[in-house]
C-alpha cells in the first residue's frame, strides 16, 4: 500500500508553547494570567485602537478627572462644615457648605455618567473595529494557516482573549487612572490639611504593601497552576464532547468518566488554594484602611487635644482613609487583570501580523472568461520542506476536456486541485492557465473561474436555499432550484419539513452525507464555472443517484474543461483522459479502453472490483 | 432569576461551609459597625472632655475591632471558596454525566461548542457568582439593617432621612436590574451568534475561498458585529448610569445630615460626634448598594448562564435503560427488525424508515444498498440503540433490544461510523479504543485486518505515532481504516460498517473484506456500501429505497429479481460491456 507522508511529527500538536506564536493546542490550555512578552507595545497597540475616537477618549479622561476632584473635595467640606461652622453656630456657612456640597455631588453625578455613557460607545466601537480587523485578516490568510492552527485555538482567540480586552479598554484603563488619580489625591490634601497626622496614618502603609506584595505573588503562582489544569481539563472536555458519538458506540462512558473526574477533581483542589489566596487580598486591604482610622482616632485625638488637629480634621481623615483602601485593592486586581488582557491582545495582534504566504504579486493579472486550457509543467511540491507529494509533474488539459485522476489514497489527488486552486503555492515549476502562471493571476479572479466540489463538504447553518446560493448569490430562488433539480437534490429537498427553506444545523448535520454532496454538487452547478474540479463530489451518493447527476454533469461539463477524481471508477469512465496517479507522479494516461488494454495499474485496479464476483456468480 | 434560584439546589451539599462562612460575615459586620460608634467615643467622651485615657482605649478597641473584622473575612473567604469551588467542580461533573447518558438524538439537537461553552464558561459564571454571593450579597443587607439600626440609636430624626431615600435606591436597582437582564439575553445571543459565524469560517475556510466569498462573510460578520456592538453598548450605558445615580442619591443624603445634623448640634440636640458617626453610617449604608448595583449586570449573566446549564440538564436522555432489563448470556447473534418504523422528528417530516422485517442470522453478513437519504445508517443505528424504534422492535437473540441493559447491548456492537472521530494520543490507544487493556499482538492483527498495519509501520513512530486533534494528520481513507481496527479489535458479536470504506480504494477495501470473512465468522456483520463490489460476497443484500425495503436476497437472486439492483449494478460495473455514456 502506497501512501503519502502526511503525517510528519512536526504537524503533531506538541503541548503548547507557553509564549510565541500560536502553537497548537486545545482552546483555553494556556495559563491565563500570563505576561506579553512585549508589554509596551501591545499595549500601544490596544490604545491605538482607541485612536479614531481620541477626543471622545480624552473627554472620558477629562470626566473622570472632574468626578475624582470633586470626590475629594467632599470629605474636606464636611472637616470645614464641623470645624468653621458647626463649631461657630454659624447657620448662613452651614448652609453655604451644604450647597456648595450639593453642587459637588452633582457634579460627580454629571461626570461620572457621563464618562461610563462615553466609555460604553467607544471602548464597544474599538471592539468592533478589532473584531472586524481580526476576521477580515483571517480571511486573506492561506489554508496552510488553518492547517497550523486548530480551529480551538482561533475561536478561543477570538472569544476569551476578546473578552479579556474587552474588559480592559470598557473598564480597567479608566479604573486605573481614577484608582491612581484618587490615591494621589488624597495623599496631597492629608499631606496638605495636617503633615503629621498624614504622616501618622501612613505608618501601617508601607507593612500593608509588602503583605499584599507577598500574598500576590503567591496569588500569581497558584492561578497560573489553576489555569494550566482549567486548560488541561477544557481540552479533555472538548475532546470528549467532540467524540461522544464514539464514547457512546464503543460504551466507554465510565472510562471516560473516570478520566474527567480525575482533572476535574484536581481544579476543585488547586482552585480553592488560588482562589483563597486572591481574596485575602481584600480583607488585608480593609484592615489597613480600618487599623488606620484606630491610629487616627489615637493619634488624632491626642492631637486635638494638644490643639494640632481640629475635629474637623478628624473627620476629613476618617473619610480620606476609608477610601484609600478602595483603590489599592483594585489596582492589585486590575494589574491582573490587564497583564492577562495584554496577553491575549498581543495573541490576537500576532494573528494580525501573519503576513498572508499567498498575497497576489503587485502586478498580478484578473483572469476574465478563460478558454481553459491547464498545463502543469515540471510542478514539484510538498506540504512540509523535506516530503514532495508532488514529483515532477506534468500534464495538459485542453480547454472543454475531462481529465479524471484515479490512483490510491494518498497518492496526491486532492494535492493537485489544492495547487490549482492556490490554496498552496507549488514549489518547483509552473502551473498555468490559457498561458498565465497562476501565481501570476489575481487569486480572487482564478477562483472565480473555478467551480470546486471538495471532498470534504461543508454547509453552513442556513436555510438550503442560502447554501445553493452560495454558489452565485445573486442567483434568484428559481434558478437555485433548477441547480438543486440537476443535482438531483430537489426529491429529498422536498421532502424536507420546510422544503428550500428547512434551516440546516451545524455543519448540516440534519442531512445524510450523500445529501450533503448533492447541495454541494448544486452549489457548484450554480457557479456556472470555467473550469469545474470535482474532488469526491459524490463517493456518498449512492450510484443510482450519482447516474442521474452524472447527465447533469455530463451537460454542465461540455464546453467546460473539468478534473474529477474519484474512486468509484463507474463515475470516471466516460472521461477523455485517465490519469493514473501513484505516489505523487502519473504512472499511467489514456482513455479508458486505452488504460484496460494497457494492462496496468488501472486494469488491475478496474479488475479488483470483480474480484468479490468471481467467488459469487457461477 | 428564576433559573439561578434552581441552580443555587448545587450549594446545598456544602450547606455547612455556606452556613459557616455567612455566619462569619455577621462577625464581620459587627466589628465593621462598631468603629463609626467608637469614633463617636473617641470625639464626644474623649475630645471634648479633654480625657487622653478615654481616647487611647478607645483607639485600642478599635484596633481589636479591625483586628477582627479582617480575621472573620479571612475565614468567610476560606469557607466560601470552598462552596464555589466545590459547586463549580459538581456543576461540571453533573452535565458531563447528563452528556454521558445522551444518544445520538440528543446529540443531533446540541452544537458541540454550545455544550463546550455551557461546561466551562457557564459553569464558571455561576461559580463566580456563588462565590460573590457568599462574600457580598449576604453581606449587603446584614451591613444595611445593621447600619439603620445603628443610626436609629445614634439619631432617629437623621436615620427618617435615610429611610426616605432607601426605597428610592432600591427602586433603582430594580428597575434598571429588570431592563438589563433582556438586553443581556440579547447580548449573549448575538454573542453565540458571531461565534458561529467564525466558526463556520474557520470550519468552512476552503469553500469561502473556492467560491472567492471573503467579501459576503465580511459582511456577514460586520452585520452580526454590529448588531452586537450596539446591544453591548445598550447595556453597557444602562449600567453606567446605575452607580453614579445611586451615589448621588446617598450623597444626598449626607448633604441632608450635614445641613440637617448640623442644625440639631447647633441646638444642643446632637453632640459632633453622633454628627460624624451618623454621616459614617450613612456612607456604610452606602456600600452594600454600590455592591448590590455592581452585582446586576454579574447576576443577570449567572441567570442567562444557569438557563443553558438547565437546558442541558433537564433534557431528557432520548435513549436510557428501562427499568426492567433482562440479561442475555451468550449472546449468539441474531439480529431481526419487525415491522420497524422510525423518525428522527416525530412532529414532522415523512418516517425515514418504514415496515422494517428484517433477520440477520448469526454469523451472517448482511449488506444495505440503497439512494442516499434512504435510510441506511438510519437501519443499522436502530441495533445499539443509537436511536430507538418508534413502531415495531429490533430484537437481538429474540429479546426487544430495548429490554436489555444499554451496556449490554453495546458491548457486543462494533461500529465503524461514517464520519470517523479519533481521538488525540497514539494509534496504538485509538485502536484500543474499547478494550483498553488489549494486548500489543492483538492490536496489530485488528490493523492488519483493517489494512492499516502497513501505513502505521510506515510512520516514524509506528503505532506510538501520536495524533493530532481529531486525527487530522491522516488521510481520509487512513482514518477509516483505524475506525475498522477500532471496531474489529473488541470482538462484537455485531459488526457494523456504516460506509466506512467509501475513502478507501476498491483494491484495499477487497483486502479488508477478504480479512474480515476470515476473522469475524463469529459475528453478525452489517455493511453499509455504494459500491457492488463491497457487497457481492454478502450472505443477505437489503435494497433500500425511501425508507422501505424494496428488495433482499444474494447477489445473483437480486440480478434477477430487482430491477433497482440490477440498475445499480449496471451504473457500476454492467456499463463495461457497452453504452459507456449513461
Amino acid at each position: 500500500m502506497t501512501n503519502q507522508a502526511t503525517v510528519k511529527p512536526s504537524r503533531q500538536p506538541t503541548p503548547q508553547a507557553d509564549t510565541g506564536m500560536p502553537g497548537p493546542g486545545g482552546r483555553g490550555t494556556r495559563a491565563r494570567i500570563e505576561r506579553a512578552s512585549d508589554v509596551r507595545g501591545t499595549l500601544r497597540r490596544l490604545l491605538a485602537t482607541l485612536l479614531p475616537y481620541r477626543w471622545s477618549f480624552i473627554s472620558v479622561f477629562l470626566f473622570v478627572t472632574i468626578s475624582t476632584l470633586l470626590s475629594l473635595l467632599t470629605p474636606y467640606l464636611i472637616g470645614v462644615a464641623i470645624d468653621k461652622s458647626i463649631a461657630t453656630h454659624n447657620l448662613t456657612g452651614l448652609l453655604n457648605i451644604a450647597l456648595i456640597m450639593l453642587a459637588a455631588f452633582i457634579g460627580v453625578w454629571l461626570a461620572q455618567s457621563a464618562q461610563g455613557l462615553v466609555m460604553a460607545r467607544i471602548s464597544q466601537r474599538a471592539m468592533r473595529d478589532l473584531r472586524r480587523k481580526l476576521f477580515e485578516h483571517l480571511q486573506t490568510l492561506s489554508i496552510s494557516f488553518f492547517d497550523r492552527h486548530p480551529h480551538g485555538e482561533l475561536m478561543s482567540r477570538l472569544t476569551n482573549d476578546m473578552d479579556a480586552i474587552n474588559r480592559v479598554l470598557s473598564q480597567n484603563v479608566t479604573d486605573l487612572f481614577g484608582g491612581v488619580l484618587t490615591l494621589v489625591g488624597i495623599l496631597v490634601m492629608m499631606f496638605a490639611i495636617n503633615f503629621w497626622l498624614a504622616l501618622g496614618s501612613m505608618i501601617i502603609f508601607p507593612f500593608m504593601l509588602w503583605l499584599v506584595g507577598f500574598v500576590g505573588k503567591r496569588t500569581r503562582q497558584s492561578f497560573r497552576k489553576y489555569q494550566q489544569d482549567i486548560g488541561k481539563l477544557n481540552g479533555k472536555l472538548e475532546e470528549m464532547i467532540s467524540g461522544q458519538r464514539v464514547i457512546i458506540a464503543f460504551s466507554q462512558e465510565t472510562t471516560a468518566l473516570a478520566d474527567f473526574d480525575v482533572a476535574n477533581e484536581q481544579v476543585r483542589k488547586v482552585g480553592i488554594k488560588a482562589q483563597t489566596y486572591a481574596l485575602l487580598i481584600p480583607p488585608l486591604m480593609g484592615i489597613l484602611s480600618n487599623v488606620n482610622i484606630a491610629i487616627l482616632a489615637g493619634l488624632g485625638g491626642w492631637m486635638v487635644l494638644q490643639g494640632l488637629a481640629t475635629i474637623g480634621t478628624i473627620v476629613t481623615f476618617y473619610t480620606y482613609s476609608r477610601r484609600f483602601a478602595a483603590p489599592l485593592r483594585q489596582l492589585g486586581n486590575l494589574y491582573n487583570q490587564i497583564q492577562s488582557a495584554l496577553a491575549g491582545a498581543e495573541r490576537i495582534f500576532e494573528i494580525i501580523d501573519v503576513v498572508p504566504e499567498l498575497a497576489d504579486q503587485p502586478d498580478a493579472i484578473a483572469l476574465d472568461d478563460v478558454l481553459g486550457k491547464v498545463v502543469f509543467e515540471n510542478v514539484n511540491f510538498g506540504y512540509y520542506p523535506d516530503v514532495t507529494v508532488i514529483k515532477d509533474m506534468n500534464l495538459t488539459a485542453q480547454p472543454g476536456e475531462t481529465i479524471a485522476l484515479v490512483g490510491p489514497t494518498g497518492a496526491g489527488k486532492t494535492t493537485m486541485i489544492n495547487l490549482l486552486t492556490r490554496f498552496y503555492d507549488v514549489d518547483d515549476g509552473a502551473i498555468s492557465i490559457d498561458g498565465h502562471n497562476i501565481r501570476q493571476v489575481q487569486k480572487a479572479s482564478l477562483r472565480r473561474q473555478l467551480g470546486i466540489v471538495l471532498q470534504d463538504t461543508f454547509l453552513f447553518s442556513e436555510s438550503v436555499m442560502e447554501n445553493i446560493r452560495y454558489g452565485r448569490l445573486d442567483a434568484s430562488d428559481e434558478e437555485c432550484i433548477t441547480a438543486a433539480k440537476l443535482a438531483d437534490a430537489d426529491p429529498f429537498i422536498s421532502r424536507l419539513p420546510q422544503g428550500y427553506d428547512t434551516q440546516l444545523s451545524e455543519r448540516g448535520s440534519n442531512l445524510s452525507q450523500g445529501q450533503r454532496q448533492l447541495l454541494a454538487v448544486a452549489r457548484a452547478i450554480l457557479s456556472d464555472p470555467d473550469i469545474l474540479i470535482l474532488d469526491e463530489a459524490t463517493s456518498s451518493v449512492d450510484t443510482r443517484t450519482e447516474v442521474r447527476i452524472q447527465a447533469a454533469l455530463s451537460r454542465l461539463m461540455e464546453g467546460r474543461t473539468s478534473f474529477v477524481i474519484a474512486h468509484r471508477l463507474s463515475t470516471i469512465r466516460g472521461a477523455d483522459k485517465l490519469l493514473v496517479i501513484d505516489d505523487g507522479r502519473i504512472i499511467e494516461r489514456g482513455t479508458h479502453d486505452e488504460l484496460l488494454a494497457q494492462g496496468g495499474f488501472y486494469h488491475k485496479l478496474y479488475m479488483s472490483q470483480f474480484k468479490g464476483q468471481s467467488r459469487v456468480t457461477p | 432569576m428564576k433559573s439561578f434560584r434552581r441552580i443555587l439546589s448545587f450549594v446545598s451539599p456544602y450547606r455547612k461551609e455556606a452556613i459557616i462562612s455567612m455566619a462569619l460575615l455577621l462577625g464581620v459586620v459587627a466589628a465593621d459597625l462598631a468603629i463609626p460608634r467608637l469614633t463617636q467615643r473617641v470625639i464626644d467622651e474623649g475630645i471634648q472632655n479633654h480625657d487622653l485615657h478615654t481616647i487611647l482605649t478607645t483607639s485600642l478597641l478599635m484596633l481589636g475591632a479591625a483586628i477582627l473584622s479582617a480575621g472573620f473575612s479571612v475565614g468567610n473567604t476560606v469557607f466560601s471558596v470552598r462552596v464555589a469551588q466545590g459547586t463549580g467542580a459538581d456543576l461540571r461533573s453533573t452535565i458531563v454525566r447528563k452528556i454521558q447518558t445522551f444518544s445520538f438524538g440528543n446529540l443531533d439537537h446540541i452544537q458541540t461548542g454550545q455544550l463546550m461553552v455551557r461546561t466551562t464558561s457557564d459553569v464558571n459564571q455561576v461559580q463566580t457568582i456563588v462565590q460573590m454571593s457568599l462574600r457580598i450579597l449576604t453581606r449587603a443587607p446584614l451591613w444595611m439593617i445593621g447600619s439603620i439600626v445603628m443610626l436609629i440609636l445614634t439619631s432617629w430624626q437623621l436615620a427618617l432621612l435615610m429611610l426616605a431615600l432607601t426605597p428610592l435606591i432600591w427602586g433603582l436597582i430594580w428597575v434598571i436590574g429588570a431592563k438589563a437582564q433582556p438586553i443581556f439575553l440579547a447580548v449573549q445571543k448575538k454573542l453565540d451568534k458571531l461565534n458561529q459565524v467564525l466558526q463556520e469560517n474557520l470550519a468552512g475556510v476552503r469553500v469561502v475561498k473556492a467560491f472567492v466569498r471573503s467579501e459576503h462573510e465580511n459582511t456577514r460578520f460586520d452585520g452580526v458585529n454590529i448588531t452586537l456592538m450596539n446591544e453591548n453598548i445598550r447595556v453597557m450605558q444602562l449600567l453606567a448610569l446605575l452607580i453614579p445615580t445611586m451615589m448621588f442619591l446617598v450623597n444626598i443624603g449626607i448633604v441632608g445630615v450635614v445641613w440637617l445634623g448640623g442644625n440639631m448640634v447647633i441646638q444642643g440636640d446632637l453632640t459632633v460626634g453622633e454628627l460624624v458617626a451618623s454621616i459614617n453610617y450613612l456612607s456604610y449604608s452606602l456600600f452594600p448598594m454600590l455592591m448590590l448595583g455592581g452585582m446586576v449586570g454579574p447576576l443577570s449573566a449567572a441567570d442567562a448562564s444557569s438557563a443553558r446549564i438547565y437546558e442541558v440538564l433537564d433534557s431528557a436522555a432520548d435513549v436510557q435503560d428501562r427499568s426492567q432489563t433482562r440479561t442475555l448470556d451468550g449472546v449468539k447473534g441474531r439480529v431481526a427488525f419487525e415491522n420497524v418504523y422510525f423518525s428522527y422528528n416525530h412532529a414532522s417530516g415523512e418516517p425515514v424508515l418504514r415496515d422494517i422485517n428484517l433477520v440477520a442470522e448469526p454469523g451472517q453478513t448482511v449488506a444495505i444498498l440503497g439512494a442516499t437519504g434512504s435510510g441506511k445508517s438510519s437501519l443499522v443505528k436502530l441495533i445499539p440503540r443509537y436511536y430507538d424504534v418508534e413502531k415495531g422492535c429490533v430484537t437481538l437473540d429474540g429479546i426487544d433490544v430495548r429490554d436489555l441493559p444499554l451496556a449490554l447491548l453495546r458491548a457486543q456492537t462494533g461500529i465503524a461510523l461514517q464520519e470517523t472521530v479519533l481521538f488525540s494520543g497514539t494509534i496504538r490507544d485509538n485502536i484500543r479504543y474499547g478494550r483498553p487493556d488489549a494486548p500489543d499482538e492483538e492490536v496489530i492483527s485488528a490493523a492488519q485486518t483493517a489494512q492499516a498495519h502497513d501505513f502505521i509501520m510506515s510512520f516514524p513512530n509506528k503505532y506510538d505515532t501520536v495524533l493530532g486533534q481529531r486525527g487530522v494528520n491522516l488521510s481520509g481513507g487512513q482514518k477509516q481504516r483505524l475506525a475498522i481496527a477500532r471496531a474489529v479489535l473488541i470482538r462484537p458479536k455485531i459488526l457494523i460498517l456504516d460506509d466506512s470504506t467509501s475513502a478507501v480504494d476498491v483494491e484495499t477495501e477487497v483486502l479488508i473484506e477478504t480479512a474480515l470473512d476470515k476473522l469475524m465468522t463469529e459475528s453478525t456483520t452489517f455493511v453499509i456500501a455504494q459500491r457492488i463490489s463491497t457487497v457481492l460476497n454478502a450472505d443477505k443484500i437489503v435494497v433500500l429505497d425511501r425508507g422501505q425495503i424494496a428488495a433482499e436476497g444474494t447477489h445473483t437472486e437480486l440480478m434477477t429479481s430487482s430491477p433497482i439492483y440490477q440498475e445499480i449494478y449496471d451504473s457500476q460495473l454492467g456499463g463495461d460491456g457497452g453504452g459507456r455514456d449513461d
